[in-house]
């Protein structure tokens, strides 16, 4: 076990420092940088003198070529420090720390949700393979998934933000919240849940189509062997026979498909976020790119390639708890 | 399978015309477009205590028979009778009940046990399931259970991954017998076991049959493993029984091209023994589209006209059962005697298989 764990945390160091230096590289040869994008919005009589612009990109350190700056990022975060945001003047970390709760809100709860759906769902379907009221299920979530989420929020906010406007089932259009922060906290938390609804359909109506579908996929599979023979031949009942010794055969894969949602729930939805306008990662992530703030670029990006290693490391370990077979040494 | 006193006791299982098709769907309306017959009216008894051995090539239907008789498939048609209980007729609840009493061992250890559960739990949940004692008296059912395939009682601690295939395959006898049935099926129990292990395990199964009373249908396509175990023998092909005897009978004077075939391939060291080789030309037909009138006559090197367009009569000759117009014919033609009837047809089918100038099989 130890052997395997530090075999995998220097691999996952290794990827790390790939996918940071490909990101990097990326984002420093995007045209632009984070003065030229901000002057370009400032007003154009006070333009900055080019010996100024060459002053605060050496502050910056932007005046060095990429592999450079690169370096001197990579030695700051072996020493724990993320940077400063350049466009917004706060440090990455204190900047992450702020957006990242709204968003394990959102997507804390579409994970739940989906989740508490999806395996019902894909047992029930697994249960009536081939009957009428399967199909129609199957169909349903066929086209829930082909549907796009943003598509489907502009509908969301039209039928509950607009058109059930002043009635009870009336749903704030965007925002994480109308009052004002002194505002009592029974009364945020309802106000915040309010305008949570809308996002949180959004995120789990498409993963809650695909996820089912992969259980019953999984489960079909599994219920053609032969140990589903003999459980039924030792008199167990139907629904026994799913779900002790069908499902529990398909947890694999499960445990698979939740390390890798983990990056998810804390990256959150751009496009979601960004419909919403819901102050959390996936827009902070947006925003950061279109500022050309390279510090809050790849401090995100560093957090997401972090959590997805760390996800499928928790999914590998995962495995040797919900299968004897599995050892991870 | 009749040769017994003649106060009889009823069978224990007598099994009258099964059928067991399967619709073919297709389309996007998933229409039926047909039927696969895997087992098309298939009649049997078998008294208590006893074994019969049921034979065929792969794919014809033999599997299919065992799964029928405890419904782990749906029969559509004929009647299966265990006992006093028809099998067909029971609810839910009823047929929960019988299944303690009908069990099956299958072919492949490595598919049959549950990977998750460890042996205690994979033994503990039939007895579970049908109420049988609390936990001590289970405990020790299950380790009388598994001392009588001869494992020791820590396996019940061990996950199946951890035993080799004969002990995998004892594991599945213990938790077929830990529930105290009166019959088993036993679904090519030592195929997929080395040869080494297969005797083992068939010597494992003719104890517990005497220990504990019990009555085997033994499905197999090795016949040498057959002629060791059961007491009587029914030969299937495409669905159907084409003969059936007591083992003895069957092994002496086979009535039937196709059961002179199977025998024939059957590797023997005694000279004596040994048979001139029939191979029969083509392969199995598909049971979704049977051939007209004998089913085995696009293969049987004795084929004739009436072969293609009747279905043969059944003869049943003091339990000797055979379905074939050439068998019938040599049968009349020699009085009944089934020795002189079963020579000549060994002969014609010799002479048709030898003979290289005239192919086999002209359909």
């Amino acid at each position: 076990m130890a052997t395997f764990l530090l075999r995998r945390f220097l691999l996952g160091l290794i990827t790390l420092a790939v996918i940071t230096l490909i990101v990097y590289g990326l984002a420093r040869s995007m045209p632009g940088n984070p003065l030229t994008v901000q002057l370009g919005e400032s007003d154009p009589s006070r333009k900055l003198n080019p010996a100024d612009q060459q002053r605060m990109l050496e502050i910056y350190g932007l005046d060095k070529p990429w592999p450079v700056g690169y370096l001197q990022w990579l030695s700051r975060v072996a020493q724990g420090d993320l940077g400063r945001s350049i466009t917004r003047k706060q440090p990455v970390t204190q900047l992450i720390g702020e957006r990242v709760g709204p968003t394990v809100l959102i997507s804390g709860t579409a994970l739940v949700l989906t989740w508490l759906l999806a395996i019902p769902l894909g047992l029930y379907a697994s249960a009536r393979g081939g009957h009428a009221d399967e199909r129609v299920i199957g169909i349903a979530l066929y086209v829930l998934y082909s549907f796009p989420a943003f598509v489907a929020a502009l509908f969301l906010q039209v039928i509950f933000a607009v058109w059930l406007q002043g009635t009870r089932w009336e749903l704030p259009l965007f925002g994480m919240t109308d009052l004002p922060s002194d505002a009592s906290w029974p009364a945020r938390s309802l106000d915040i849940a309010r305008h949570a609804i809308l996002p949180v359909i959004c995120q789990t109506y498409v993963s809650l189509a695909y996820s089912s579908r992969f259980i019953k996929a999984n489960l079909e599979e599994v219920v053609r062997q032969d140990f589903i023979r003999t459980a039924r031949a030792k008199g167990a009942g139907p629904w026994r026979v799913l779900i002790r010794h069908a499902f529990r055969n398909t947890l694999i894969p499960l445990v698979t498909l939740l390390g890798l949602s983990l990056p998810a729930l804390v990256g959150g939805s751009v496009i979601i976020e960004q419909i919403f306008t819901w102050p959390g990662m996936g827009r902070l992530f947006f925003e950061s790119i279109r500022e050309r703030d390279y510090p809050t670029i790849m401090g995100l990006t560093f957090m997401f390639s972090l959590l997805t290693l760390a996800g499928q490391l928790l999914a590998d370990v995962l495995y040797s708890l919900v299968d004897p077979r599995v050892s991870v040494d | 399978m009749t040769d017994q006193g003649p106060v009889a006791e009823r069978p224990l299982l007598e099994v009258a015309g099964l059928e067991t098709h399967f619709p073919i769907r297709k389309g996007l309306l998933r229409r039926q477009a047909g039927t696969v017959r895997a087992v098309d009216g298939v009649s049997f008894s078998i008294p208590r205590g006893q074994t019969l051995g049921l034979v065929g090539e792969s794919g014809c239907g033999k599997t299919t028979v065992g799964r029928s008789l405890l419904r782990l498939v749906e029969p559509t048609g004929g009647s299966v009778r265990f006992a006093e209980t028809l099998v067909r007729d029971q609810p839910s609840r009823g047929l929960r009940a019988l299944r303690r009493r009908m069990q099956i061992v299958f072919q492949d250890p490595y598919g049959s046990l549950n990977p998750r559960m460890k042996v205690r739990a994979i033994l503990d949940e039939g007895l579970v399931i049908h109420g049988m004692g609390d936990r001590a008296a289970r405990h020790e059912r299950m380790v009388a259970a598994l001392e009588r395939t001869g494992l020791a009682a820590a396996a019940l601690d061990r996950y199946p991954h951890e035993f080799s295939g004969g002990q995998r395959q004892r594991i599945a006898i213990a938790r077929a017998v830990v529930l105290e049935p009166e019959f088993l099926v036993l679904d090519e129990p030592v195929s997929a076991l080395d040869v080494s292990i297969q005797a083992q395990v068939i010597n494992l199964l003719t104890e517990l049959k005497t220990e504990l009373g019990l009555t085997y249908l033994f499905i197999s396509h090795d016949l040498s493993v057959v002629e060791y175990l059961a007491d009587a023998v029914a030969v299937m092909y495409l669905g159907q029984i084409v003969e059936a005897a007591a083992a003895e009978q069957l092994y002496r004077q086979p009535l039937h091209p196709y059961t002179m075939a199977l025998f024939s391939a059957v590797p023997s060291v005694e000279k004596s023994r040994r048979r001139q080789r029939i191979v029969l030309s083509g392969d199995v037909p598909s049971p979704s589209r049977p051939p007209a009138g004998c089913r085995f006559h696009p293969r049987c090197p004795l084929a004739e006209t009436a072969c293609r367009e009747v279905d043969p009569p059944q003869v049943d000759l003091a339990g000797h059962r055979v379905h074939c117009h050439v068998a019938e014919r040599e049968l009349t033609r020699h009085g009944g005697d089934a020795a002189a009837a079963s020579a000549a047809v060994q002969a014609a089918v010799n002479a048709a298989t030898t003979d290289l100038s005239r192919p086999s099989s002209d359909v």
